[in-house]
This record gives C-alpha cells, sequence and structure tokens, in this order.
C-alpha cells in the first residue's frame, strides 16, 4: 500500500511509449588492411559510419564472454592481432563523448600514438579486411505504454532488446536526450529523481543489452519493494 | 502452413512483436521476388519460408521465377560462377542469349511491385525491361568480390541498373556504384532441417542411414567437392582415431562433374578401408536425414577450403553443437572463436580442436549452448524478414 503522493502511485500525464529499433546496414566504400589505413580511413569516413561501429556495437549482441568495446578494437584483436593497440581501442568508452567528430579524434589519436612507437605497420595477415559500414535505424513502435512505475516495468521487462539500445544509448547519443528516455520520464513525468538518476548512472559500456535491462530492473524493484 | 506467431516459441522474446509492427507499416504493399528456380537450396530455400510469411504478414508478396531454354540455364551458370572467381569461357553470343531470354521473361512476368528484390545472376538482367516504377534491388547470395575481370566487364552495367544491392557479407560486395546494404542470410528453425527431433526420432534416421550408435560423432555436411575438403577431414579424422574412438560421417551431393566423382571415390575408398568412416550420398530433398545427423553429432565440422556463407555451421550450432570450420566465405562470421566453435586453416588445426573438444566435453556442452543462443538473435528467418521489412520500409518510405 502506498501512501498518498507517493510518487510510486503517480499516474503520469503524458505515458511512456517503448520503441524498438530496426538496423539497415550499408557496406561503405571504405576499407582497411593495416592499422594504417584503418587510421587514414577513419578520419574520411561520415560520422554515422564511426557511430555504427562504436555506440551501434552494443546493438548487435555477441555471445557472452565477448566484449571488445567497439568493431575497431575487435579487428585489431582478432584480425591484425595487435594487442597493444586493441586494448587502447577497446577502453574508448564511446558514450563519454557527446560528439561523434570527438570521439572520431580520440580514436585517430592512439591510433596515430601507437603507430608513432612501431618500426613498422601492424597489418592483416590471416585475417580479414576491415570494411567501413553504417546504418539507417528504423524506429518501431512497439504499442507498449505505461502510466506508473508498476507499468513501466512490466513494460520494460516484455519489450525487445532493441527497445534497451533505442531508449538508453540512441536517445543519449544521437537525439540528444542526454539521460536517456527512461530517467527523463521517470523524473519529469513521476517525480522520481533519485531513480532516474540511478539509472542515469548505469554503465552500458562493455556489457549486453539484457544485462542494462536486468539492472534498470533491479532498481525499479527497489523502488517499488521500499516500505 | 506456417504462421509468423510460430515463430514465437523460438525466436527472441520481442521479434515477433517488432516484426508485426513494421509490417503495419507496409501492409498491401507489393513485394516481389525473382529467383531462378523454386527448388533446392540457398535462395530458393530461403524464399520457400520468407514469401508465406510475408503474406501471413498482411504484405502483397510475390515470388516470380525465369525460364528459357537450355543455353539460358548454362550462360547464367557460368556466368555466376564467373562472377565467383572461377575462370570460364562466355561468348558474346551466349551474353546476349542471356540478356534476350530475360526480355522474353520479362514479358511473360508481372514486375510491377513496389519492391522487386531479384535474386542471384540467372534473373539479373530482368532489371534492363524495368518497369518505371517500383524499386528495384539486386540479391548477390555469393561472394562476387574477386569477380573474372570480362565477366564483371559484361555485368556491372546491368547491376547498375538496379537502386541498391544486397550482400551476404561487406567482403561479398564489389564496387558498384549504388547503395550496398548487407543482410546475412538465415535458417528456417521450424523447417524439416531444423525442428526439433525426439531422440528415438534420430535414431530411427540413423538406423535407417546405416550410422553405427556407440561412438563419438564427427560430421560434415556439404557438397563432394575439393572447395569442401572432405578428403581433409578425413586425415584430420585419422589424426584424432589414434588416441580417442570416434566414427565419421560425411553426408551431402555429388555432382557429375570430374572432380566431384574422384573426391567421392575417394572418399568411398577411405570408408572401405575403415569401418568407422561412412560417407553417405544424400538426395537434395534430405533434410531429415541432415537435421537427425546434426542432431546426432558430437562435434560439426565444416572445413572448407572455399566457401559461399556456410549456413551449415548456423545449422549445427542451432542444434547446440560446436562447430570446427575452415577460414572461408562466412564461417568466421558466423563462428566466434573459441565461444561456440573454432575456424582452422589446417588439418592439423581442426584435428588439434577435435582433440581438445573430446578431452574437455564440458566445453562441448557449452559452446553448444552459446552457438545455440548466437544463431537465435543472428541467423534465424525472424532476424531476415525484420531486415527485408525495414529495407522495403526504407526505400519505399
Amino acid at each position: 500500500m502506498t501512501a498518498p503522493g507517493d510518487p510510486r502511485a503517480r499516474i503520469a500525464r503524458e505515458p511512456f511509449a517503448f520503441f524498438g529499433c530496426v538496423e539497415l546496414r550499408r557496406v561503405l566504400d571504405r576499407t582497411a588492411d593495416d592499422e594504417r589505413e584503418l587510421m587514414d580511413r577513419l578520419e574520411e569516413v561520415p560520422a554515422d559510419s564511426i557511430f555504427y561501429h562504436t555506440h551501434g556495437y552494443f546493438l548487435r549482441q555477441r555471445p557472452a564472454g565477448i566484449a571488445y568495446g567497439n568493431d575497431f578494437a575487435r579487428w585489431v584483436a582478432v584480425d591484425v592481432r595487435d594487442q597493444v593497440l586493441a586494448e587502447r581501442l577497446a577502453l574508448v568508452d564511446p558514450f563519454e563523448w557527446r560528439q561523434v567528430e570527438d570521439l572520431r579524434e580520440e580514436l585517430v589519436t592512439i591510433i596515430h600514438d601507437h603507430l608513432a612507437r612501431l618500426g613498422t605497420v601492424p597489418r592483416v595477415e590471416f585475417g580479414e579486411t576491415f570494411h567501413f559500414q553504417q546504418s539507417h535505424v528504423i524506429q518501431v513502435p512497439l504499442g507498449v505504454t505505461a502510466r506508473t512505475l508498476a507499468e513501466f516495468r512490466a513494460g520494460l521487462a516484455a519489450v525487445e532488446a532493441s527497445a534497451i539500445y533505442f531508449h538508453m544509448v540512441e536517445a543519449r547519443a544521437r537525439l540528444g536526450r542526454a539521460t536517456g528516455d527512461f530517467g527523463e520520464w521517470l523524473r519529469d513525468s513521476l517525480g522520481m529523481a533519485e531513480l532516474a538518476e540511478r539509472i542515469g548512472r548505469i554503465d552500458t559500456y562493455m556489457t549486453n543489452l539484457e544485462r542494462v535491462r536486468a539492472r534498470i530492473l533491479s532498481l525499479v524493484d527497489e523502488e517499488l519493494e521500499k516500505p | 502452413m506456417i504462421k509468423i506467431d510460430d515463430y514465437r516459441a523460438v525466436a527472441p522474446p520481442g521479434t515477433v512483436d517488432i516484426i508485426l509492427k513494421l509490417a503495419e507499416r507496409v501492409q498491401g504493399r507489393r513485394f516481389l521476388h525473382v529467383s531462378g528456380g523454386r527448388f533446392g537450396g540457398g535462395a530458393a530455400e530461403m524464399l520457400r519460408t520468407i514469401v508465406p510469411i510475408l503474406t501471413d504478414l498482411g504484405l502483397d508478396a510475390g515470388w516470380e521465377i525465369t525460364g528459357g531454354d537450355p543455353g539460358f540455364y548454362a550462360t547464367g551458370r557460368a556466368l555466376q560462377q564467373a562472377l565467383e572467381g572461377t575462370e570460364r569461357l562466355l561468348t558474346d553470343e551466349a551474353l546476349d542469349h542471356y540478356v534476350e531470354m530475360n526480355r522474353v521473361n520479362a514479358k511473360k512476368l508481372h514486375l510491377a511491385a513496389d519492391l522487386v528484390l531479384v535474386h542471384d545472376v540467372q534473373p539479373a538482367s530482368l532489371v534492363v525491361e524495368r518497369p518505371g516504377e517500383g524499386h528495384w534491388v539486386w540479391r548477390c547470395h555469393f561472394d562476387c568480390s574477386r569477380a573474372q575481370r570480362r565477366a564483371w566487364s559484361f555485368f556491372r552495367p546491368i547491376a547498375r541498373q538496379y537502386d541498391g544491392a544486397v550482400f551476404s557479407l561487406p567482403r561479398f560486395a564489389h564496387r558498384l556504384g549504388i547503395p550496398l546494404y548487407v543482410i546475412h542470410p538465415s535458417i528456417d528453425p521450424l523447417s524439416d532441417k531444423n525442428r526439433e527431433l525426439s531422440s528415438r526420432e534420430i535414431a530411427s534416421i540413423l538406423g535407417t542411414l546405416g550410422v553405427p550408435p556407440g561412438r563419438p560423432l564427427l560430421v560434415q555436411i556439404g557438397p563432394f567437392t575439393r572447395d569442401r575438403d572432405p578428403l581433409g577431414v578425413v586425415n584430420a579424422y585419422r589424426l584424432v582415431k589414434k588416441s580417442h574412438p570416434v566414427r565419421l560421417v560425411l553426408a551431402g551431393s555429388a555432382g557429375d562433374d570430374r572432380e566431384s566423382l574422384d573426391v567421392l571415390a575417394d572418399l568411398r575408398e577411405a570408408a572401405r578401408q575403415d569401418p568407422d568412416i561412412v560417407v553417405l550420398e544424400l538426395p537434395p530433398d534430405a533434410h531429415l536425414q541432415i537435421n537427425a545427423l546434426q542432431r546426432a553429432a558430437t562435434i560439426v565440422l565444416q572445413k572448407s577450403i572455399r566457401e559461399g556463407f556456410g549456413l551449415g555451421a548456423a545449422e549445427a550450432m542451432w542444434k547446440g553443437k560446436p562447430v570446427i570450420a575452415g577460414f572461408a566465405g562466412g564461417l568466421p562470421q558466423q563462428i566466434t572463436y573459441d565461444v561456440t566453435g573454432y575456424t582452422v586453416h589446417s588439418i592439423e588445426g581442426a584435428a588439434f580442436r577435435i582433440r581438445h573438444l573430446l578431452n574437455n566435453p564440458e566445453l562441448i556442452a557449452r559452446m553448444g549452448a552459446a552457438g545455440r543462443e548466437h544463431v537465435r538473435r543472428t541467423f534465424l528467418t525472424t532476424r531476415h524478414l525484420t531486415e527485408y521489412l525495414a529495407m522495403l520500409i526504407h526505400l519505399t518510405g
């Protein structure tokens, strides 16, 4: 039983509408066979391609235990087999950068610094060429809405995983909603600033969408179960 | 008939709902597929699943096929092989005939649609006669990155008349100057080749095929060609057999060309000398048999030297089997090294990884489970449908 005025009982005027998303991938006419080419192409490709290979990495879920952080680090580790650069690139958290151009600069700077210390440029010997891609993301309204915290919890538990990506990653990084859609709605529509802040602090980097979903659900459950 | 809702039991949670929502946006739109035939594997196998589901989703989905005389089919096949990189002799007369036959096909077929997806080479030159309206996209199911120069010179001006092209992998693409999309092929988890089978069904089918029970089973499914390296698999098996009492099953089909017949003869000789090698020639519709063999396997091999996308790996992973595969085609894309199986570069590499798994049976179960989940998210019909619908929305608004 909730007390009068308890935000857990509040009914939002504007319901939260869950959206999923689908990627249509395009391959660009840009490839790299060695680390210098990777650096050169990184300077040229559209920002959408950098986004696809960094933020978009988290939409394309992989088997548990495989975490390189972005496609560039994965390629350097698996195909070039340069563990030093792979480690440095893997640690670039795309969610720390407000602008993709700044992220591009960071990636180029790391590769440049790495190559400056080497006598030869590491290249693909037995692996595969890196192909730059980008994607067109189609938003899909899922028809699931929530007006209360309990409904929000039920919706979040049921929606397809791409909804977690859309509201936690795409909304923040590409659509300019700084705290993510979940946090924004909980704060503005239900007055749950603290819960919103805790959700905003969830580290979406180097994990997968299901773990992010589980973490949000557990925070919501804690809130619902408070005496 | 299988319906979209039947996939709720096998697809990742929420996937069918996304498909239904995407389909709502393109209700009644005409989505036409055109291919060179309705039978066999590859594109036709996927279309047999996808077209009825698109109809079930409320689209006006269609599937037309091109026809012609033996010369048309022979040139279409030779042109595709040349685009795949094999040296073939193509005369100007034969190529002119190929284009002319598709002009005739274009007059006979109903090609008006919001989106026309033309699969592979046989029907590709229909685009020359495309109607004024609708979007046309070429769906290339093979690797044309190393096409023979002369074949490519002929084909490129045809392909450039499309509004876009779809490749199974970025590296299968060739420079075309039109938008190039990437969509992986898929397996149908509800088809006879991939549906669940009871242990009794599996035992019965294996009995019919003459595969005795009682030993760890290594299985490779695929054509008996040098590209798939079944002789390399026999040599890897022989290295393993020194330390493990295993049985090897090589199942597939042989063409009537000299190379296939030579490979099959060598395999039969190997089987004659060793009763633990079983060579099975299967007809093209042996879907249940392939299903049962993959499910009975301890480890599935796909030691190709040259390969297309190689969906056999996804089929095996869907059945919870670790896969040891050659570093070729789409196999490295499907197999996550050390998580769902291994890609190897040699016979010794294959033998080493087989022994490694046999000596660490807990890995077999763990990799099998990881592989099934990987396929569930990435290589099922449902993901394929999602991307086709996304393309239809993207191109037709």
